[in-house]
């Protein structure tokens, strides 16, 4: 039996006093994998903002399931500045990701290790462990920004723009990996991404935004509906 | 050499400047890959400028200037982190408003005399016994408190939104950043100057930087130059009756040299060089 994971009823999204995105309802149950499309500017990353407890709506609420809390939410935030030329290693970034686990003991357990060396081992990122962040390749510094996000939790996992920049082979690769994650843990995955071919691929969900819903429902009924057409359509032109 | 340590103030400043040499590298290290280099230099001014209230008012200086410079940090935070200012602008308005406001109160007591001079560019008898004690308690409870919470600052130095999204208090470790930071700051600005203090935070964490490539070898590398450098700023200062705070920072140039040029031979002939192995 399916249980919903997220459950958004007429929420508003916006800064200060505009507002971007309005009357946002949909709801996901565990193991969904939806993908979030919309042009630039349609608000779309400030909606995973909100989902990932960074801002709040300025109307309604985003309701998690009970058994739900910060600590069961991986993420993937677009890359910042600072990261660019930030000395860390790669063990350093992943082992990170372990700190929602270990609230009161300061210091990472052997059992933080362990969880680190098993994600870092799924993701063939084992042989970089004491590079440095910043000599990675894009599709490799991805595929540490997962790895923390695994370590972080396997429940449900938000992902913003993660292919920005990224050549078509690693795209296609980084898609696999979060496939697999979805089927393998049943992970609910929320991605937001200006891919719409790659994405209707493998999301069974679909959310559509412009200002308002454009569309919530399956991946099928989004490839036959106007908004779907249109959308999809168009960028193929451009493509 | 060994004659300097015949002297009590010497002693003094030893011990305190090693142990603030440390506190400073250490968040030295987070502050400038947060794009916050500069918070140091805005810090202190405001340090300044409580100090000189503190001295027309017969008050103890460090009481009073801790915190408020702890407010000051925070504010500085909020400010730069609503968007509403940059980070660079907010530090500015606050540094030289701060300034501005010391030196007056300064005048308006006691003239412009040795007083300021000692303020904006250290001395090393600057630290009384009484102080001594305090400094080293404050210094050591900063070191514990970073080592302690060394990997969240890691976490949220790194990448933030992760961490607020993974349920780490990124606000609250900001906030103990700010709060390490502002006790740091006024300690050392004594001895180094509140003109000077804020190479002592920015320039360990840059040269070790250039050498090394993940966090905890910049982090510990630039606790190891800073309080090289303090030390033999120290002695310098001692053999030429040279101010400390000018002699470290010196020092600190010339280490920061030497590492620039290590790692730009190492990127031409090093086989272990960040660009060979691309």
């Amino acid at each position: 039996m399916k249980k919903a994971v997220i459950t958004c009823e007429n929420i508003s999204l916006g800064y200060e006093n505009m507002t971007v995105l309005e009357n946002v309802s949909f709801a996901l149950d565990e193991g969904d994998y939806l993908c979030v499309v919309g042009e630039n500017g349609a608000g779309k990353s400030t909606l995973i903002k909100c989902l990932a407890g960074l801002k709040k709506p300025t109307e309604g609420e985003i309701v998690f399931s009970p058994d739900i809390t910060r600590a069961d939410v991986g993420y993937l935030p677009q890359q910042t500045a600072i990261q660019r030329d930030f000395p860390a290693s790669v063990r350093e970034v992943v082992m990170s990701g372990c700190l929602n686990h270990s609230r009161l003991i300061p210091f990472y357990t052997k059992a933080d290790r362990q969880r680190a060396a098993r994600h870092m081992e799924e993701l063939g990122i084992t042989g970089l462990a004491d590079r440095s962040y910043r000599e990675l390749s894009g599709g490799q510094q991805q595929r540490v920004l997962l790895a923390r996000a695994l370590c972080a939790s396997n429940r449900l996992l938000i992902l913003d723009e993660p292919v920005t920049g990224l050549d078509p082979i690693v795209t296609a690769e980084i898609y696999e990996i979060i496939k697999e994650f979805n089927k393998k843990y049943n992970m609910t995955i929320i991605i937001v991404s200006h891919d719409v071919k790659t994405a209707v691929r493998s999301a069974n969900k679909i959310l559509h935004l412009k200002q308002t819903v454009q569309f919530f429902g399956s991946t099928e009924d989004y490839v036959r509906s106007t908004a779907g057409r249109e959308f999809i359509g168009g960028s193929n032109e451009n493509a | 050499m060994l004659e300097m340590l015949s002297y009590p103030f010497i002693i003094r400043a030893l011990v305190v400047g090693t142990l603030v040499s440390l506190c400073s590298a250490l968040l030295g290290v987070n502050l400038v890959l947060k794009r916050y280099s500069m918070i140091g230099d805005g810090l202190s001014h405001v340090a300044f400028s409580a100090m000189a209230v503190a001295t027309a008012m017969n008050w103890a200086p460090l009481s009073v200037a801790i915190p408020v410079v702890i407010a000051a940090s925070y504010i500085l935070l909020r400010l730069s982190s609503s968007g509403r200012f940059s980070g660079d602008s907010a530090i500015a308005l606050l540094s030289t408003g701060a300034l501005a406001v010391g030196i007056f109160i300064i005048s308006m007591k006691s003239g412009v005399n040795t007083d300021i001079n000692n303020y904006m560019f250290g001395s090393v008898l600057a630290i009384n016994k009484s102080d001594v004690t305090f400094s080293v308690v404050l210094s050591l409870a900063v070191l514990a408190l970073y080592v302690l919470f060394y990997n969240k600052i890691f976490a949220v130095t790194f990448d933030e939104p992760f961490a607020k999204a993974t349920g780490v208090r990124a606000d609250f470790y900001n906030f103990l950043i700010a709060v390490l930071t502002a006790v740091t700051i006024v300690l050392g600005m004594r001895m180094i100057g509140a003109l000077l203090i804020s190479s002592l935070i920015i320039f360990p964490a840059m040269s070790s930087m250039r050498l090394f490539k993940c966090f905890r070898s910049v982090v510990i590398c630039s606790a190891a130059i800073s309080v090289f450098c303090f030390l033999s700023g120290l002695v310098v200062s001692f053999e030429y009756s040279a101010p400390t705070g000018a002699s470290v920072v010196i020092i600190n140039i010339a280490v920061f040299a030497v590492f620039c040029a290590a790692d730009f031979f190492r990127g031409r002939f090093g086989k272990n060089s960040a660009i060979s192995e691309k």
